[in-house]
């Protein structure tokens, strides 16, 4: 029992820290991303590479007064912040980063992620309107559309592969991509998957930007339209929690992704031994893709980013859905 | 109380008697808040609590549904409703009569009164033999086979409400 509550202790300090570390050195990644795409150096003065700029950003932050202008809705502007964080460092409770390396092993892990994954637009709106500013107020009425959009063709692919794999539990859908990645769900060469899985990665990936709300899809935070969108009074360290649950979200589409399509811990030559740095480097090649698509690709209309999700990737992904359903009938 | 608070029981009862609170106090911001989107909010929090108290009776799967559906999509769509509509319609305008709101207090107070009894009162037998697992493969092929019919109807529901939604849409799009 008291082995238990360590356990659980020990993984809860660890998944903060890591949900903290991830979000303070991806603002790194992000600036360095930014500036060598563009030919330019980045951050370089604070510490070797620029290092330790995510200290003092964070220094900088927390010693900034938090300004509460007048005719904001005081409760909702504090709160919405965390529930941008919060959800988001739940979903991390069920990601598995190794065979034996999850806070718990749920049987519902896919949904328990989603579930959480939800709230964090709820977060977005309630901040925004509680700002009470127009461009926020606008900004939030574009992130719930886009969100509405875009949740319908994530969770229709993400149950064709439930169906696949007949499970929910994130572990145990890592299990079966044993074994070489000709077997992870990306491009699985057996007869267990619809040939459509590549397609349905695509989709995925694509949603996964467009529910974090990173370009090309960032609607929320549409800085040559908006302000700053739904952060425009957010100020200090209220921005700063806001930046790090939208990091932390990154970290977890990047994850789930990876558990989903690119065999979790499973290493991609059956010779060599499964560990969590197979995991980690599957992540991160997946963050530094979304990171290199934003510094890419301008930002799409917002007419253009509905039609996408409702005239394309909806109809395509039901099609995987049907696809998938009589594949496994009838192999 | 003999449990010790420390142990796994007491910090198990700590947690359900928050999600408890959660659930009255979120009700409680809902009915009385004067904002409409401060309503939606205090809804969400009692979705939450709720949600909370589902995982305590052993269902994770309803409970996490409870947060997909009840807080991430139904408190949203409200607030989008709310902000689509007029900004001056999310006050409150008048106020309730005294007599109105006595009723209420009245009327809710039997119900919880009676449901109360009813659940103290009568007695429970438990099942001999545990029906299903509860698992999700259960609920799926319980919901394709016995319940099927209810299931359809449901499904009935929802292809009128969108049905509804799109006739009521439809002349707005010619008007530009």
């Amino acid at each position: 029992m008291t082995t238990e509550l360590i356990r659980l202790l020990a993984f809860l300090v660890g998944i903060i820290a890591f949900a903290a570390l991830n979000a303070a050195y991806l603002v790194w990644v992000e600036r360095k991303g930014a500036a060598h795409f563009q030919r330019r150096i980045g951050p370089k003065e604070v510490g070797p590479y620029g290092l330790l700029q995510p200290l003092a950003d964070g220094a900088k932050l927390m010693s900034k007064q938090l300004l509460i202008p007048d005719g904001v809705d005081p409760i909702l502007f504090k709160i919405a912040p965390l529930m941008v964080l919060v959800p988001a460092v739940m979903s991390f409770v069920t990601i598995p980063f190794g065979e034996h390396l999850a806070a718990r092993n749920i049987d519902l892990g896919l949904l328990m992620v989603f579930a959480f994954a939800s709230i964090n637009v709820l977060g977005l709106l309630l901040g925004s309107w509680g700002s009470a500013n127009k461009y926020a107020v606008i900004a939030a009425a574009r992130v719930i559309s886009q969100n509405i959009a875009y949740e319908i063709p994530m969770l229709l692919t993400a149950i064709a592969l439930v169906m696949a794999t007949n499970t929910m539990n994130l572990n145990e859908m890592v299990s079966l991509q044993g074994g070489g990645f000709w077997h992870w769900n990306l491009i699985k060469l057996t007869f267990t998957a619809s040939p459509l899985t590549p397609i349905a990665f695509l989709i995925f990936f694509t949603t996964m930007l467009a529910e974090t709300n990173r370009a090309p899809f960032d609607m929320a935070e549409a800085e040559s339209e908006l302000v700053a969108g739904s952060f425009t009074e957010y100020s200090g360290m209220g921005f700063g929690v806001f930046f790090m649950g939208e990091y932390a979200n990154i970290v977890i589409g990047a994850a789930l992704t990876t558990v989903l399509f690119l065999g979790g811990w499973q290493s991609p030559l059956p010779f060599l031994p499964n560990s969590v740095v197979w995991f980690l480097m599957k992540m991160y090649v997946i963050i530094f893709t979304v990171v290199w698509i934003r510094w890419t690709f301008p930002r799409t209309q917002f007419y253009a980013l509905l039609n996408l999700s409702w005239k394309v990737l909806i109809p395509i992904s039901l099609v995987n859905l049907i696809v998938t359903a009589g594949w496994l009938k009838v192999f | 109380m003999d449990q010790n608070l420390y142990s796994a029981e007491g910090l198990a009862g700590v947690v359900f008697l928050g999600l408890l609170a959660a659930t009255v106090a979120g009700a409680l911001i809902a009915v009385n808040a004067k904002r409409l989107v401060r309503s939606v909010a205090g809804l969400s929090l009692c979705f939450t609590g709720v949600a909370g108290l589902y995982y305590f009776l052993n269902s994770p799967f309803v409970a996490l549904m409870e947060l997909l559906i009840y807080v991430g999509a139904v408190c949203v769509a409200i607030i989008f409703a709310v902000m689509l509509a007029e900004p001056r319609a999310e006050e409150k305008v008048g106020k309730s009569s005294g007599l109105g709101s006595l009723f209420g207090v009245i009327a809710g107070g039997l119900v919880f009164i009676g449901l109360a009894t009813v659940s103290t009162k009568s007695h429970w037998s438990i099942a001999k033999t545990k029906i299903n697992t509860g698992s999700v493969t259960e609920l799926g092929s319980s919901l394709m086979t016995s319940y099927s019919m209810v299931f359809e109807l449901i499904s009935v529901v929802l292809l009128v409400a969108i049905i509804g939604a799109l006739v009521l849409a439809l002349p707005g799009r010619d008007k530009e």
